[in-house]
Protein backbone atom coordinates (compact mmCIF):
# COMPACT_ATOMS: atom_id res chain seq x y z
CA UNK A 1 0.00 0.00 0.00
CA UNK A 2 1.40 3.35 -0.93
CA UNK A 3 1.04 5.84 1.86
CA UNK A 4 -0.06 9.05 0.26
CA UNK A 5 1.86 11.95 1.66
CA UNK A 6 -0.59 14.75 2.12
CA UNK A 7 0.61 18.32 1.97
CA UNK A 8 1.00 18.38 5.73
CA UNK A 9 1.71 22.05 6.19
CA UNK A 10 -1.54 23.25 4.69
CA UNK A 11 -3.64 20.74 6.56
CA UNK A 12 -2.06 21.18 9.92
CA UNK A 13 -2.23 24.97 10.10
CA UNK A 14 -4.84 26.49 12.34
CA UNK A 15 -7.27 29.02 11.01
CA UNK A 16 -5.15 31.92 12.24
CA UNK A 17 -2.26 31.06 9.96
CA UNK A 18 -0.08 29.98 12.86
CA UNK A 19 1.26 26.43 12.64
CA UNK A 20 -0.13 24.21 15.37
CA UNK A 21 2.55 22.67 17.57
CA UNK A 22 3.87 19.30 16.46
CA UNK A 23 2.69 17.75 19.70
CA UNK A 24 0.44 19.18 22.32
CA UNK A 25 -0.30 17.33 25.52
CA UNK A 26 -3.30 18.41 27.58
CA UNK A 27 -4.11 17.33 31.13
CA UNK A 28 -2.41 13.99 30.88
CA UNK A 29 -3.03 11.61 33.76
CA UNK A 30 -1.43 8.25 34.17
CA UNK A 31 -1.21 5.83 37.05
CA UNK A 32 0.53 2.53 37.35
CA UNK A 33 0.22 0.05 40.17
CA UNK A 34 -1.88 2.53 42.21
CA UNK A 35 0.79 5.19 41.99
CA UNK A 36 0.00 8.39 40.14
CA UNK A 37 2.88 8.95 37.75
CA UNK A 38 1.71 12.36 36.62
CA UNK A 39 -1.49 14.36 36.56
CA UNK A 40 -2.57 17.53 34.76
CA UNK A 41 0.55 17.27 32.68
CA UNK A 42 0.40 19.74 29.81
CA UNK A 43 3.07 20.89 27.42
CA UNK A 44 3.62 21.86 23.83
CA UNK A 45 6.35 20.85 21.51
CA UNK A 46 7.10 23.01 18.49
CA UNK A 47 8.96 21.86 15.42
CA UNK A 48 12.71 22.09 15.86
CA UNK A 49 12.60 21.87 19.65
CA UNK A 50 14.45 19.49 21.91
CA UNK A 51 12.61 18.38 25.03
CA UNK A 52 14.70 16.86 27.79
CA UNK A 53 12.52 14.77 30.04
CA UNK A 54 13.91 14.49 33.55
CA UNK A 55 12.86 12.76 36.74
CA UNK A 56 14.00 10.14 39.18
CA UNK A 57 13.76 6.41 38.54
CA UNK A 58 10.16 5.31 38.38
CA UNK A 59 8.83 8.80 37.80
CA UNK A 60 7.14 7.71 34.57
CA UNK A 61 9.53 8.89 31.87
CA UNK A 62 9.34 5.69 29.88
CA UNK A 63 5.58 5.47 30.36
CA UNK A 64 5.18 9.00 29.04
CA UNK A 65 7.37 8.27 26.04
CA UNK A 66 5.41 5.11 25.27
CA UNK A 67 2.17 7.07 25.55
CA UNK A 68 3.55 9.67 23.15
CA UNK A 69 4.54 6.89 20.71
CA UNK A 70 1.03 5.50 20.73
CA UNK A 71 2.19 2.23 22.25
CA UNK A 72 0.58 2.62 25.65
CA UNK A 73 -3.07 3.53 25.98
CA UNK A 74 -3.84 3.39 29.66
CA UNK A 75 -4.04 7.12 30.33
CA UNK A 76 -6.45 10.01 30.46
CA UNK A 77 -6.11 13.34 28.72
CA UNK A 78 -5.53 14.54 25.20
CA UNK A 79 -2.62 14.38 22.86
CA UNK A 80 -2.73 16.36 19.64
CA UNK A 81 -0.51 16.06 16.63
CA UNK A 82 -0.52 19.27 14.61
CA UNK A 83 -3.82 20.15 16.25
CA UNK A 84 -5.51 16.84 15.45
CA UNK A 85 -6.23 13.94 17.79
CA UNK A 86 -3.15 11.71 17.83
CA UNK A 87 -5.18 8.49 17.86
CA UNK A 88 -6.76 9.44 14.51
CA UNK A 89 -3.47 10.39 12.94
CA UNK A 90 -1.37 7.39 13.92
CA UNK A 91 -0.44 6.39 10.39
CA UNK A 92 0.88 9.85 9.50
CA UNK A 93 2.47 10.17 12.89
CA UNK A 94 4.23 6.82 12.73
CA UNK A 95 5.60 7.59 9.28
CA UNK A 96 7.56 10.48 10.80
CA UNK A 97 8.45 8.96 14.17
CA UNK A 98 11.63 7.20 15.21
CA UNK A 99 11.40 5.60 18.64
CA UNK A 100 14.44 4.40 20.45
CA UNK A 101 13.42 2.34 23.47
CA UNK A 102 15.03 0.59 26.40
CA UNK A 103 15.65 -2.61 24.57
CA UNK A 104 18.36 -3.06 21.96
CA UNK A 105 15.74 -3.56 19.22
CA UNK A 106 18.32 -5.35 17.15
CA UNK A 107 18.04 -8.99 16.09
CA UNK A 108 21.09 -10.81 17.42
CA UNK A 109 20.86 -13.46 14.71
CA UNK A 110 21.17 -10.88 11.93
CA UNK A 111 24.12 -8.78 10.85
CA UNK A 112 24.21 -5.02 11.33
CA UNK A 113 23.50 -4.56 7.64
CA UNK A 114 20.53 -6.96 7.64
CA UNK A 115 19.05 -5.30 10.71
CA UNK A 116 19.19 -1.86 9.13
CA UNK A 117 17.89 -3.09 5.78
CA UNK A 118 14.91 -4.55 7.60
CA UNK A 119 14.37 -1.26 9.45
CA UNK A 120 14.49 0.69 6.20
CA UNK A 121 11.80 -1.58 4.78
CA UNK A 122 9.37 -1.33 7.66
CA UNK A 123 10.01 2.36 8.43
CA UNK A 124 9.77 4.34 5.20
CA UNK A 125 11.22 7.46 6.82
CA UNK A 126 14.60 5.71 6.69
CA UNK A 127 16.66 5.89 3.54
CA UNK A 128 18.20 2.49 2.65
CA UNK A 129 20.92 4.12 0.54
CA UNK A 130 22.36 5.70 3.69
CA UNK A 131 22.97 2.43 5.55
CA UNK A 132 26.69 2.10 4.97
CA UNK A 133 27.25 5.79 5.66
CA UNK A 134 25.20 5.54 8.85
CA UNK A 135 27.21 2.53 10.03
CA UNK A 136 30.47 4.37 9.56
CA UNK A 137 29.02 7.42 11.36
CA UNK A 138 28.36 5.28 14.44
CA UNK A 139 31.83 3.77 14.22
CA UNK A 140 30.85 0.36 12.92
CA UNK A 141 32.67 0.48 9.61
CA UNK A 142 33.92 -3.02 8.85
CA UNK A 143 31.30 -4.63 11.08
CA UNK A 144 28.56 -4.67 8.43
CA UNK A 145 28.65 -8.43 7.97
CA UNK A 146 29.20 -9.39 11.62
CA UNK A 147 26.28 -11.04 13.40
CA UNK A 148 25.00 -8.76 16.15
CA UNK A 149 25.38 -11.53 18.73
CA UNK A 150 29.14 -11.16 18.25
CA UNK A 151 29.08 -7.41 18.87
CA UNK A 152 29.50 -5.79 22.28
CA UNK A 153 26.55 -4.26 24.13
CA UNK A 154 27.60 -0.75 23.12
CA UNK A 155 28.04 -1.75 19.50
CA UNK A 156 24.58 -3.35 19.41
CA UNK A 157 23.09 -0.10 20.62
CA UNK A 158 25.09 1.72 18.00
CA UNK A 159 23.53 -0.46 15.29
CA UNK A 160 20.14 0.73 16.46
CA UNK A 161 21.37 4.33 16.77
CA UNK A 162 22.53 4.19 13.15
CA UNK A 163 18.84 4.64 12.28
CA UNK A 164 19.19 8.25 13.40
CA UNK A 165 21.71 8.76 10.60
CA UNK A 166 19.38 7.27 7.99
CA UNK A 167 16.60 9.82 8.43
CA UNK A 168 15.33 11.01 5.06
CA UNK A 169 15.89 14.72 4.82
CA UNK A 170 12.77 15.35 2.70
CA UNK A 171 10.21 15.60 5.52
CA UNK A 172 12.53 16.60 8.32
CA UNK A 173 10.17 19.32 9.53
CA UNK A 174 7.65 16.71 10.59
CA UNK A 175 10.09 14.19 11.98
CA UNK A 176 10.08 13.39 15.62
CA UNK A 177 12.66 11.36 17.47
CA UNK A 178 11.67 9.87 20.79
CA UNK A 179 14.82 8.66 22.50
CA UNK A 180 14.65 6.75 25.78
CA UNK A 181 18.11 6.80 27.35
CA UNK A 182 19.95 6.86 24.03
CA UNK A 183 23.36 7.19 25.65
CA UNK A 184 23.26 3.94 27.65
CA UNK A 185 26.40 1.84 27.04
CA UNK A 186 27.81 4.43 24.62
CA UNK A 187 31.35 5.72 25.23
CA UNK A 188 32.20 9.39 25.85
CA UNK A 189 33.28 10.09 22.31
CA UNK A 190 30.12 8.45 20.98
CA UNK A 191 27.89 10.46 23.31
CA UNK A 192 29.51 13.66 22.09
CA UNK A 193 28.98 12.79 18.45
CA UNK A 194 25.42 11.75 19.10
CA UNK A 195 24.68 15.01 20.91
CA UNK A 196 26.07 16.92 17.96
CA UNK A 197 23.94 14.89 15.58
CA UNK A 198 20.83 15.53 17.67
CA UNK A 199 21.41 19.29 17.75
CA UNK A 200 22.12 19.33 14.02
CA UNK A 201 18.82 17.49 13.46
CA UNK A 202 16.96 19.98 15.63
CA UNK A 203 18.68 22.90 13.90
CA UNK A 204 17.41 21.67 10.53
CA UNK A 205 13.85 21.56 11.84
CA UNK A 206 13.55 18.12 13.44
CA UNK A 207 11.99 17.62 16.84
CA UNK A 208 13.41 15.50 19.66
CA UNK A 209 12.15 14.20 22.99
CA UNK A 210 14.76 12.43 25.05
CA UNK A 211 15.46 11.17 28.52
CA UNK A 212 18.92 10.83 29.94
CA UNK A 213 20.58 11.09 33.30
CA UNK A 214 23.68 12.57 31.71
CA UNK A 215 24.41 16.26 31.56
CA UNK A 216 23.54 17.39 28.07
CA UNK A 217 26.05 19.63 26.40
CA UNK A 218 23.82 20.42 23.47
CA UNK A 219 24.46 23.72 21.81
CA UNK A 220 20.86 24.38 20.86
CA UNK A 221 18.17 25.53 23.21
CA UNK A 222 16.59 22.75 25.22
CA UNK A 223 13.22 22.67 26.87
CA UNK A 224 13.21 20.80 30.14
CA UNK A 225 10.42 18.97 31.86
CA UNK A 226 10.88 17.25 35.19
CA UNK A 227 8.30 14.57 35.86
CA UNK A 228 9.02 14.65 39.60
CA UNK A 229 7.08 17.94 39.72
CA UNK A 230 3.95 16.38 38.23
CA UNK A 231 3.41 13.23 40.24
CA UNK A 232 2.32 12.56 43.79
CA UNK A 233 5.06 11.72 46.18
CA UNK B 1 2.01 -3.17 1.40
CA UNK B 2 3.63 -6.26 -0.07
CA UNK B 3 7.05 -4.77 0.63
CA UNK B 4 6.56 -4.98 4.37
CA UNK B 5 5.17 -8.52 3.97
CA UNK B 6 8.29 -9.69 2.12
CA UNK B 7 10.58 -7.79 4.48
CA UNK B 8 9.11 -9.50 7.51
CA UNK B 9 8.82 -12.93 5.87
CA UNK B 10 12.39 -12.94 4.60
CA UNK B 11 13.73 -11.77 7.94
CA UNK B 12 11.89 -14.48 9.85
CA UNK B 13 12.95 -17.19 7.44
CA UNK B 14 16.57 -16.04 7.61
CA UNK B 15 16.44 -16.11 11.41
CA UNK B 16 14.85 -19.57 11.38
CA UNK B 17 17.53 -20.76 9.00
CA UNK B 18 20.26 -19.46 11.33
CA UNK B 19 18.66 -20.97 14.47
CA UNK B 20 17.90 -24.39 13.09
CA UNK B 21 17.16 -25.81 16.54
CA UNK B 22 13.95 -23.82 16.79
CA UNK B 23 12.32 -25.31 13.76
CA UNK B 24 13.82 -28.79 14.06
CA UNK B 25 12.21 -29.20 17.48
CA UNK B 26 8.61 -29.74 16.26
CA UNK B 27 9.85 -31.99 13.46
CA UNK B 28 11.75 -34.20 15.89
CA UNK B 29 8.67 -34.34 18.11
CA UNK B 30 6.58 -35.44 15.13
CA UNK B 31 9.13 -38.12 14.27
CA UNK B 32 9.36 -39.33 17.88
CA UNK B 33 5.61 -39.85 18.18
CA UNK B 34 5.50 -41.93 15.01
CA UNK B 35 8.51 -43.96 16.12
CA UNK B 36 7.37 -44.52 19.70
CA UNK B 37 3.73 -45.32 19.00
CA UNK B 38 4.31 -48.79 17.53
CA UNK B 39 6.69 -49.56 20.39
CA UNK B 40 4.20 -48.47 23.03
CA UNK B 41 0.97 -49.84 21.57
CA UNK B 42 1.41 -52.61 19.07
CA UNK B 43 3.64 -53.13 16.05
CA UNK B 44 0.95 -55.12 14.20
CA UNK B 45 0.54 -53.67 10.71
CA UNK B 46 -3.25 -53.85 10.47
CA UNK B 47 -3.68 -52.21 13.87
CA UNK B 48 -1.26 -49.40 13.03
CA UNK B 49 -2.92 -48.81 9.67
CA UNK B 50 -6.20 -48.35 11.50
CA UNK B 51 -4.93 -45.68 13.91
CA UNK B 52 -2.39 -44.01 11.59
CA UNK B 53 -4.64 -41.16 10.32
CA UNK B 54 -5.50 -40.07 13.84
CA UNK B 55 -1.99 -40.49 15.23
CA UNK B 56 -0.38 -38.54 12.41
CA UNK B 57 -2.88 -35.72 12.62
CA UNK B 58 -2.76 -35.45 16.42
CA UNK B 59 1.02 -35.45 16.48
CA UNK B 60 1.19 -32.82 13.72
CA UNK B 61 -1.23 -30.69 15.73
CA UNK B 62 0.77 -31.07 18.94
CA UNK B 63 4.03 -30.36 17.11
CA UNK B 64 2.52 -27.09 15.85
CA UNK B 65 1.30 -26.27 19.33
CA UNK B 66 4.79 -26.87 20.69
CA UNK B 67 6.28 -24.25 18.39
CA UNK B 68 3.72 -21.53 19.09
CA UNK B 69 5.36 -20.34 22.27
CA UNK B 70 8.35 -18.92 20.42
CA UNK B 71 6.44 -17.29 17.59
CA UNK B 72 6.57 -13.74 18.95
CA UNK B 73 8.66 -14.26 22.08
CA UNK B 74 12.08 -13.28 20.77
CA UNK B 75 10.72 -10.24 18.95
CA UNK B 76 8.92 -9.18 22.11
CA UNK B 77 12.01 -9.66 24.27
CA UNK B 78 14.44 -7.73 22.10
CA UNK B 79 12.04 -4.86 21.33
CA UNK B 80 11.74 -5.39 17.58
CA UNK B 81 8.05 -6.22 18.03
CA UNK B 82 7.26 -2.70 19.22
CA UNK B 83 9.30 -1.31 16.34
CA UNK B 84 7.13 -3.38 14.00
CA UNK B 85 4.00 -1.92 15.56
CA UNK B 86 5.43 1.58 15.15
CA UNK B 87 5.73 1.01 11.44
CA UNK B 88 3.25 3.08 9.44
CA UNK B 89 2.85 0.07 7.17
CA UNK B 90 -0.11 -2.24 7.62
CA UNK B 91 0.04 -4.37 10.76
CA UNK B 92 -2.29 -6.81 8.99
CA UNK B 93 0.45 -7.65 6.49
CA UNK B 94 3.04 -7.89 9.25
CA UNK B 95 0.86 -10.32 11.20
CA UNK B 96 0.19 -12.32 8.04
CA UNK B 97 3.90 -12.48 7.26
CA UNK B 98 4.66 -13.75 10.76
CA UNK B 99 2.03 -16.50 10.52
CA UNK B 100 3.21 -17.36 7.03
CA UNK B 101 6.82 -17.68 8.19
CA UNK B 102 5.65 -19.90 11.03
CA UNK B 103 3.84 -22.17 8.60
CA UNK B 104 6.83 -22.40 6.26
CA UNK B 105 9.07 -23.41 9.16
CA UNK B 106 6.66 -25.84 10.88
CA UNK B 107 3.55 -26.82 8.90
CA UNK B 108 5.24 -27.21 5.53
CA UNK B 109 8.08 -29.48 6.74
CA UNK B 110 5.58 -31.48 8.83
CA UNK B 111 3.39 -32.08 5.77
CA UNK B 112 6.41 -33.00 3.67
CA UNK B 113 7.71 -35.40 6.31
CA UNK B 114 4.29 -37.02 6.81
CA UNK B 115 4.51 -39.55 3.91
CA UNK B 116 7.64 -41.05 5.47
CA UNK B 117 5.93 -41.50 8.81
CA UNK B 118 2.78 -42.73 7.07
CA UNK B 119 4.80 -45.57 5.59
CA UNK B 120 6.25 -46.35 9.00
CA UNK B 121 2.72 -46.61 10.40
CA UNK B 122 1.49 -48.76 7.48
CA UNK B 123 -0.98 -46.16 6.24
CA UNK B 124 -2.45 -47.52 2.98
CA UNK B 125 -0.71 -45.83 0.05
CA UNK B 126 -3.93 -44.52 -1.49
CA UNK B 127 -4.36 -42.23 1.55
CA UNK B 128 -0.92 -40.63 1.46
CA UNK B 129 -1.79 -37.90 -1.04
CA UNK B 130 -4.84 -36.94 1.01
CA UNK B 131 -2.72 -36.91 4.16
CA UNK B 132 -0.24 -34.47 2.64
CA UNK B 133 -2.92 -32.19 1.18
CA UNK B 134 -4.98 -32.15 4.37
CA UNK B 135 -1.87 -31.40 6.41
CA UNK B 136 -0.78 -28.61 4.06
CA UNK B 137 -4.14 -26.84 4.35
CA UNK B 138 -4.73 -27.82 7.96
CA UNK B 139 -1.38 -26.72 9.37
CA UNK B 140 -1.73 -23.34 7.64
CA UNK B 141 -4.99 -22.86 9.53
CA UNK B 142 -3.32 -24.05 12.72
CA UNK B 143 -0.50 -21.51 12.26
CA UNK B 144 -2.94 -18.64 11.72
CA UNK B 145 -5.16 -19.56 14.68
CA UNK B 146 -2.21 -20.35 16.90
CA UNK B 147 -0.61 -17.01 16.15
CA UNK B 148 -3.61 -15.27 17.75
CA UNK B 149 -3.10 -17.14 21.02
CA UNK B 150 0.64 -16.66 20.83
CA UNK B 151 0.21 -12.91 20.31
CA UNK B 152 -2.20 -12.67 23.24
CA UNK B 153 0.14 -14.41 25.67
CA UNK B 154 3.49 -13.07 24.51
CA UNK B 155 3.64 -10.49 27.30
CA UNK B 156 3.10 -13.07 30.03
CA UNK B 157 5.94 -14.79 31.83
CA UNK B 158 4.42 -18.25 31.58
CA UNK B 159 2.10 -18.17 28.61
CA UNK B 160 2.65 -21.78 27.54
CA UNK B 161 -0.24 -23.37 29.40
CA UNK B 162 -2.57 -20.54 28.49
CA UNK B 163 -1.76 -20.91 24.79
CA UNK B 164 -2.89 -24.56 24.89
CA UNK B 165 -6.12 -23.64 26.66
CA UNK B 166 -6.89 -20.84 24.22
CA UNK B 167 -6.04 -22.68 21.10
CA UNK B 168 -7.23 -26.28 21.57
CA UNK B 169 -10.96 -25.44 21.11
CA UNK B 170 -10.09 -23.72 17.83
CA UNK B 171 -7.90 -26.63 16.73
CA UNK B 172 -10.46 -29.37 17.32
CA UNK B 173 -12.56 -28.76 14.15
CA UNK B 174 -9.40 -28.74 12.03
CA UNK B 175 -8.32 -32.02 13.61
CA UNK B 176 -11.71 -33.66 13.10
CA UNK B 177 -11.97 -32.78 9.42
CA UNK B 178 -8.28 -33.40 8.72
CA UNK B 179 -8.23 -36.85 10.29
CA UNK B 180 -11.62 -37.73 8.75
CA UNK B 181 -10.33 -36.84 5.30
CA UNK B 182 -7.44 -39.26 5.68
CA UNK B 183 -9.71 -41.94 7.16
CA UNK B 184 -12.08 -41.62 4.20
CA UNK B 185 -9.19 -42.01 1.81
CA UNK B 186 -8.16 -45.17 3.67
CA UNK B 187 -11.68 -46.53 3.29
CA UNK B 188 -11.76 -45.58 -0.38
CA UNK B 189 -14.50 -42.97 0.09
CA UNK B 190 -14.52 -39.53 -1.56
CA UNK B 191 -12.51 -36.91 0.35
CA UNK B 192 -13.36 -33.69 -1.47
CA UNK B 193 -16.04 -32.68 1.04
CA UNK B 194 -13.60 -32.86 3.95
CA UNK B 195 -10.90 -31.05 2.02
CA UNK B 196 -13.39 -28.37 1.00
CA UNK B 197 -14.31 -27.74 4.62
CA UNK B 198 -10.62 -27.62 5.58
CA UNK B 199 -10.13 -25.15 2.75
CA UNK B 200 -13.05 -23.03 3.94
CA UNK B 201 -11.62 -22.92 7.46
CA UNK B 202 -8.26 -21.93 6.00
CA UNK B 203 -9.79 -19.17 3.86
CA UNK B 204 -11.72 -17.80 6.81
CA UNK B 205 -8.70 -17.73 9.10
CA UNK B 206 -6.46 -16.32 6.36
CA UNK B 207 -8.73 -13.32 6.01
CA UNK B 208 -9.68 -12.76 9.64
CA UNK B 209 -6.84 -14.06 11.81
CA UNK B 210 -4.31 -11.34 10.88
CA UNK B 211 -6.70 -8.70 12.29
CA UNK B 212 -6.91 -10.60 15.56
CA UNK B 213 -3.15 -11.19 15.64
CA UNK B 214 -2.42 -7.50 15.05
CA UNK B 215 -4.89 -6.40 17.72
CA UNK B 216 -3.54 -8.96 20.20
CA UNK B 217 0.02 -7.80 19.60
CA UNK B 218 -1.02 -4.20 20.33
CA UNK B 219 -2.58 -5.30 23.60
CA UNK B 220 0.48 -7.31 24.58
CA UNK B 221 2.93 -4.54 23.77
CA UNK B 222 0.93 -1.87 25.57
CA UNK B 223 1.00 -3.61 28.94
Amino acid sequence: MLVQCQPLKEIYCTGWGVAAPLLEVKDLYCERDDKVLFENLSFQLQQGQILHLGGSNGSGKTSLLRILCGLYHDFEGQIEYFGLRLADELENYHSSLLYFGHQVSVKLGLTALENLTWYARIQPQLDPSLISKALSEVGLEGYEQVLCQNLSAGQRRRVNLARLYMQKSSAIGHSLWILDEPFTAIDKQGVQELEQHISAFAASGGTVILTTHQQLALSSKIQRLNLDDWGTK
Amino acid sequence: MMRVFWAELSRDLLLAFRHKGDFLNPLIFFLMVAVLFPLGVSPAADFLAQIAPGVLWVSALLATLLSLDNLFKSDFDDGTLEQLLLSPESTYMIALAKACAHWITTGLPLALMAPLLAVMLFLPTQAIATLVISLLIGTATLSLLGAIASALTVGLKKGGVLISLLVIPLYIPVLIFGASAVQSAVDGLPVTAYLAILGAMFALSLVLAPFAIAASLRVSVSS
